[in-house]
């Protein structure tokens, strides 16, 4: 309706137009030239105004969304420092199972070496071939053996657990991984919002932050109101009666 | 004594089983939630509970909770070995009836002081 009362109103000035030009009035010409040309403007001025509107309240939108302010500003360098810390604590547990397989094997090994020559003589006193003096030397090797045995038993023992103790990283940098992975859900869900926000403005949901659960602690993030160690737990677990 | 170990991750449940075994405790066994371990307590004459906090489906708080609120296994000594290391956290545990608290990572020796405080207390 708008563009044929448009087109309508635009006819009657070009006509006006014409007749004035074949009548030689210059000036008032001049006049509706200008009024024929303010129509484009017009509607020139509209369009962008429309669009400015649409665009400040796609805008104000997403900004009301606080998960996106959040997520860029700390949780995605709060993710990278997460992953940082998984590669610290896989690295430092390969070093730790590194470390006592590469103390506990010269023990095993020296062990069997020792027993095989014990072996050896121990073959030669039931055949009879020791001397009395080769025989109090064997006597005095077997004590010796059987002490390094019960010793290195308990060495190799430490070792072994420490080892075992080393493991605990899967648990910790696993559910380090889970938290990162959920967040790289949250930020698809946001591009997808955003890339579907050009075609549809819809009205945004502030969401709130339930009580999640932390997980292990990370040096450097997670201070807040997280206690330092096993100490502090006791401490605390004291304080209140325990 | 017979010992119910709780956590998602079979590798942490492999360390706890080994570090009991050390200990002398051998008769154990594990669920990978509350939603699996609690049935098991309730029909298994479990003598101890050691679960971690942050499960998904039955969390060990939750799973602390039903075991107080069920007449009979009200008295289960429960110890949590858990990640979570928010003060707060800590003293709702505390309020819920835990018998120990332990952070992780932790140590062989801790693990064994705080059970061996637990059974003292149990059997004063």
């Amino acid at each position: 309706m708008v563009r044929l009362e448009e087109n309508n109103n635009r006819l009657a000035l070009a006509k006006q137009l014409v007749d004035q030009l074949e009548s030689g009035s210059a000036q008032e010409a001049e006049q509706t030239i200008d009024l024929l040309a303010g129509f484009n403007e017009n509607n020139l001025f509209r369009e962008v105004g429309r669009l400015t509107r649409e665009l400040h309240n796609a805008i104000n939108g997403f900004l009301l969304d606080t998960r996106i302010t959040e997520l860029a500003a700390h949780e995605m360098p709060d993710a990278s420092e997460r992953l940082n810390y998984v590669i610290q604590m896989t690295e430092n547990a390969a070093h730790t199972s590194l470390g006592a397989v590469e103390a506990g094997l010269p023990l095993a090994e020296e062990l069997g070496s020792e027993a095989r020559v014990l072996a050896n003589d121990w073959q030669r006193f039931q055949q009879r071939e020791l001397s009395v003096e080769e025989f109090r030397v064997l006597v005095r090797q077997l004590t010796d053996f059987l002490r390094t045995t019960g010793d290195y038993s308990g060495k190799l023992h430490g070792k072994l657990s420490e080892v075992l103790m080393a493991q605990d990283y899967q648990d910790l940098t696993g559910q380090i991984i889970r938290q990162v992975i959920t967040l790289i859900r949250d930020v698809e869900d946001k591009l997808v919002r955003l890339v579907s926000l050009s075609g549809d403005v819809n009205k945004q949901r502030v969401v709130k932050p339930g009580t999640v659960l932390e997980g292990p602690a990370v040096p450097g993030l997670d201070q807040r109101d997280q206690v330092s160690g096993q100490d502090e737990v006791d401490d605390l677990l004291s304080s209140l009666g325990f | 004594m017979k010992i119910l170990v709780v956590d998602d991750f079979s590798t942490m449940r492999r360390i706890i089983k080994n570090l009991l075994r050390d200990l002398g405790f051998t008769n154990t066994q594990e669920a990978d939630d509350g939603n699996t371990g609690l049935p098991m307590l309730q029909s298994g004459n479990f003598d101890f509970l050691i679960t971690d906090w942050n499960m998904p489906g039955m969390t060990g708080i939750d799973l602390l909770k039903a075991v107080r609120a069920d007449p009979r296994l009200s008295k289960l000594p429960v110890l949590l070995v858990t990640a979570e290391s928010k003060r707060e956290q800590i003293i709702e545990a505390a309020q819920a009836g835990v018998n120990g608290y332990v952070v992780k990572p932790f140590t062989a020796t801790t693990l064994e002081e705080k059970i061996s405080k637990i059974f003292e207390r149990v059997q004063a």
